[in-house]
């Protein structure tokens, strides 16, 4: 049995997660791999949640999954194909099977995914699902009506300490603690001068903060995420490290990088732990972990 | 305000009227005339193309302003043209079409989409208000989140905010930099930390309707 996330987070230990991807059909075996290869080894694990707005297997499945395997599941809930209704029943279903912990977020446009032509929900937004969470834990329904048997969840959300301009995330940052997230997952952040920028203001907050690490697979993947990804600024010196890694071991480039900024990051104690986000190579999380020395 | 079109291929167009032998065509002297996709230009236009595609055009006009209640009128004062065509080909936006279906029975095709209600800046059309019912400007600087931001956002910007601009299109700005920039000239940036509840979708029953007393 895996420790409940939350007493992982109050135990003042440094919090490792990472990010397992839902497959695009019904063939479990990969993800499943991934969950058997990582539940031991990390405290929890999330799971996404129509990435990117690209159709997948649901993200309560793969926490249902993890749950079988022993696992302790994050669930990422987005707030773009769900209206309210379907989130609360979603989170009484996960909370009812065991699925406790939950990351709320607004959810990508559907613009940037593979169904382009779908209707946009967004009918709440990140905030108000921490609050809808908090709401049904004291017992009641967005509509106000009484909860017959009544959830008790971790809840989380995301920040992007790099988002330009960052006044207005900072607002909103501060309404998600004042809203009850007791964790934040952020947006990769590879300037550790910028990391400890955000958290000179998040420190004060009474919530847990752990950095989110992007594996860099290539030079191109990080300039890329520099031109494409919205909030994610990789710094030159980082891209001309990995450009000049030997012909084949650009991957293994980027895990030592990774590996290099989770123990700076534990280290000197910026940040209550890290978020890994191995994007279609979860595989080299263990690496990533040694090369950290967790 | 102006109701904002784009035409339709004439290859859908031509496939809707197919089995019509006869048309007669209704512009729009308002909106379509100012964008250039139903004004007496284009009725022209689509005259010689019917023409050209073997079709009997048995009259045209150009209603100065067909959402309004004078189309009934201009019906009636063509209503032998009309009656001698098997449809009617539209230039107006969607609210001329409905207008003009409420006094003909005869089957009337759009030649346009319309897009949105908004606003003209030069020849730049944006749109303003999705008429939600609820109106939020009082406390966001007179920039309308529920319009501007794609994701209709109350609380602050999603992650998506790219150097200022939307990752939903970047040549538009972010609603919630436009917001903050504004209250913090205003010195009111304390209003962005309320928080904001979930959005009453009763305060318009789609499809809205008043009656007045």
């Amino acid at each position: 049995m895996a420790t409940p996330f939350k007493e992982v987070l109050n135990s003042g230990k440094f919090v490792v997660t990472c990010e397992i991807a839902p497959p695009k059909g019904t063939n479990l075996e990969k993800t499943l791999h991934h969950i058997d290869l990582l539940k031991d080894k990390v405290d929890g694990l999330n799971a996404t949640d129509n990435q990117s707005s690209v159709m997948r297997y649901p993200s309560l499945g793969v926490c249902l999954l993890i749950k079988e395997r022993g696992g302790e599941p994050i669930l990422q809930m987005t707030c773009r194909d769900r209206n309210r209704m379907a989130l609360e029943a979603d989170l009484l279903f996960a909370y009812s099977r065991g699925v406790n912990n939950v990351l709320c977020l607004t959810g990508d446009a559907i613009t940037v995914g593979d169904h382009k032509q779908a209707k946009a929900v967004f009918d709440i937004d990140s905030l108000q699902l921490l609050r809808t969470i908090r709401t049904m834990e004291a017992g009641k329904d967005l509509g106000g009506n009484d909860l017959d048997g009544v959830p008790q969840f971790c809840a989380g959300a995301i920040v992007t300490p790099e988002a330009q301009p960052i006044e207005p995330q900072l607002i909103k940052f501060r309404k998600k603690v004042a809203a009850g997230a007791e964790f934040f997952q952020t947006q990769a952040v590879y300037d550790m001068g910028n990391l400890r920028k955000f958290m000179q203001v998040a420190r004060p907050l009474k919530t847990k903060i752990m950095a989110g690490i992007v594996l860099l697979t290539s030079a191109g993947m990080a300039r890329f995420m520099n031109t494409n990804v919205p909030g994610i600024f990789v710094p030159q010196a980082l891209i001309d490290e990995m450009s000049k890694a030997e012909k084949g071991k650009a991957l293994q480039k980027g895990i030592e990088i990774a590996g290099r900024m989770i123990k700076t990051i534990k280290e000197e104690k910026l940040c209550d732990g890290v978020h890994i986000m191995a994007i279609n190579k979860e595989e080299t999380v263990p690496d990533i972990l040694a090369a950290a020395g967790l | 305000m102006i109701s904002v079109t784009e035409q339709k291929p004439w290859e859908e167009i031509a496939q809707s009227i197919d089995k019509c032998k006869s048309v007669y065509i209704i512009g729009c002297g308002t909106c379509t005339t100012i964008l250039h996709t139903g004004g007496k230009g284009e009725v022209l236009a689509f005259k010689d193309k019917l023409i050209t595609a073997g079709k009997n055009v048995t009259g045209w006009m150009v209603i100065p302003t067909a959402c309004d209640e004078i189309t009934k009128y201009a019906l009636e004062a063509s209503s032998k043209e009309i009656a001698g065509a098997d449809c009617l080909l539209v230039t107006s936006c969607a609210y001329g079409v409905q207008r003009i279906t409420q006094w003909t029975d005869k089957p009337a095709y759009p030649a346009v989409n319309t897009l949105f209600i908004g606003k003209e800046d030069g020849n730049t059309y944006s749109e303003v208000c999705h008429q939600c019912g609820n109106c939020v400007l009082a406390w966001t600087g007179g920039v309308c989140p529920v319009t501007s931001c794609p994701k209709g956002l109350l609380n602050g910007p999603c992650g998506g905010t790219n150097k200022g601009m939307c990752e939903v299109d970047s040549t538009k700005d972010c609603a919630w930099t436009l917001i903050y920039n504004r209250l913090e000239k205003q010195g009111r940036l304390d209003l962005l930390e309320k928080e904001q509840p979930p959005r009453n979708y009763q305060a318009v029953v789609r499809p809205g309707r008043l009656i007045t007393k």
